[in-house]
């Protein structure tokens, strides 16, 4: 699971949760891939990445350094900043671990890269 | 012979093991899953040369999303079986996978996605899998929270195998409840094998639905997805080699043969000339 699909996770299917964003991360094994850098779809995605959240997966996994703090005034033009932004976003994966509800405590657990999001009957 | 699959097993069920892999090794249904994404693309339209964020519901063993991929775009992927996601994660799929039940709804944040594709799998929520389960309930919370995470503009576009037309009346109204516009394309309406039924759902507000393929009664419309023959002709030009018995392959193969050191004829103004047929 890479932090941009993390970045856009919720835990509302759930009931009884009201926004359920964004879910902890407990992870057991982190991969880092080299994903082919596509500057424009990066500056498409950063207008729809809730920055703070990223921030926080990446430093729960260990992974924060040189993540900048917010996002960049005219980042569209910035090719470092774009390329940064690329790098958590695209190629850190979360192999294994858990994704946790931030209103029920509910674990979502992660097997071979492959989050599983399926509530019991009782749960929806 | 067995009938539809989803009155068989419920999907988690039905594609295990055995079947993922049999029907990811299958290459007439490999060839019609890709004409059928291709298609569900197509009827997206996405803004031209711009990659997009796309969800790909009922993805599989990614079949569909590797369609995505070739196109330019980041996509994401859900699935209930656990088998075919697995054969997905063996192929190295570009997308992310997640194991999740559709009829729970989508666990995305608003306006996440840029649109969706499904290939062959809506049929699977009209049925009753456990007993708590109510199809048309499902289908509600499925469409609402699909039509939630897509941006404003935005389309999903389903390739499904309806079982009867109050099938096609369920899915459409929930869908429309959920605040979708937009309605049914059938390709080739007219031939029974090559007939495939394309939900376009648009976030908008209305617009015109896509022209359909194959629906002119003219002689010279194919009664197949005429693209087909397009990827071949990309497959050729991609393998560098000329097509089978031109002038240039004749060429070519004379001068594989004097390299492997064989008796060759010299070649002349008439060699792979076209010969008149004659009547012997």
């Amino acid at each position: 699971m890479k932090l941009l699909t993390h970045n856009i996770l919720t835990s509302k299917c759930l009931k009884g949760v009201t926004v359920g964003y964004p879910l902890g991360i407990v992870a057991k094994e982190v991969k880092v891939n080299e994903v082919e850098f596509n500057p424009e779809f990066i500056s498409r995605m950063i207008q729809k990445v809730d920055w703070p959240a990223l921030c926080k997966a990446a430093e729960n996994l260990g992974h924060s350094d040189d993540l900048p703090p917010a996002v960049m005034d005219d980042y569209e033009n910035n090719e470092e900043f774009l390329k940064k932004a690329h790098h958590f976003l695209m190629e850190i994966e979360v192999i294994n671990g858990d994704l946790i509800c931030p209103e029920t405590g509910r674990k979502f657990p992660v097997t071979d890269g492959i989050p599983n999001m399926l509530a019991n009957e009782d749960e929806v | 012979m067995s009938g539809r699959p989803e009155h068989q097993a419920p999907p988690e069920i039905f594609y295990g093991e055995d079947e993922a892999r049999k029907y990811t090794r299958n290459t007439r249904m490999i060839e019609i899953q890709l004409v059928m994404s291709e298609r569900a693309v197509e009827l997206l339209c996405l803004p031209e040369s711009q990659p997009c964020h796309i969800i790909d519901l009922g993805c599989g063993s990614g079949l569909s999303g590797e369609t995505l991929t070739e196109q330019g775009h980041i996509w994401t992927g859900v699935d209930i079986s656990s088998a075919m996601l697995g054969v997905a994660k063996e192929r190295e799929v570009e997308g992310d996978l997640l194991l999740g039940d559709l009829g729970q709804g989508l666990p995305f944040r608003a306006g996440a996605f840029d649109g969706a594709i499904s290939i062959s799998a809506l049929q699977w929520l009209c049925n009753s899998d456990q007993k708590s389960h109510n199809p048309a309930k499902r289908l509600y919370i499925f469409f609402s929270s699909l039509y939630s995470c897509l941006s404003r503009g935005s389309r999903a576009v389903f390739q499904f195998y309806p079982e009867n037309s109050s099938q096609v009346e369920l899915i459409t109204s929930q869908a429309m409840k959920a605040g979708f516009t937009g309605g049914l394309v059938v390709d080739y309406p007219n031939s029974t094998k090559a007939k495939k039924f394309f939900l376009c759902l648009m976030t908008g507000g209305q617009q015109p639905l896509p022209a359909a393929l194959g629906v002119d009664s003219r002689e010279d419309t194919p009664n197949c997805v005429v693209f087909s023959q397009k990827r071949d002709r990309v497959k050729q030009l991609r393998t560098g080699k000329a097509p089978k018995k031109s002038r240039d392959w004749i060429l070519e193969k004379k001068e594989r043969r004097r390299r492997q050191g064989k008796e060759t004829r010299e070649d002349s103004k008439f060699t792979g000339r076209k010969r008149q047929s004659h009547v012997w």
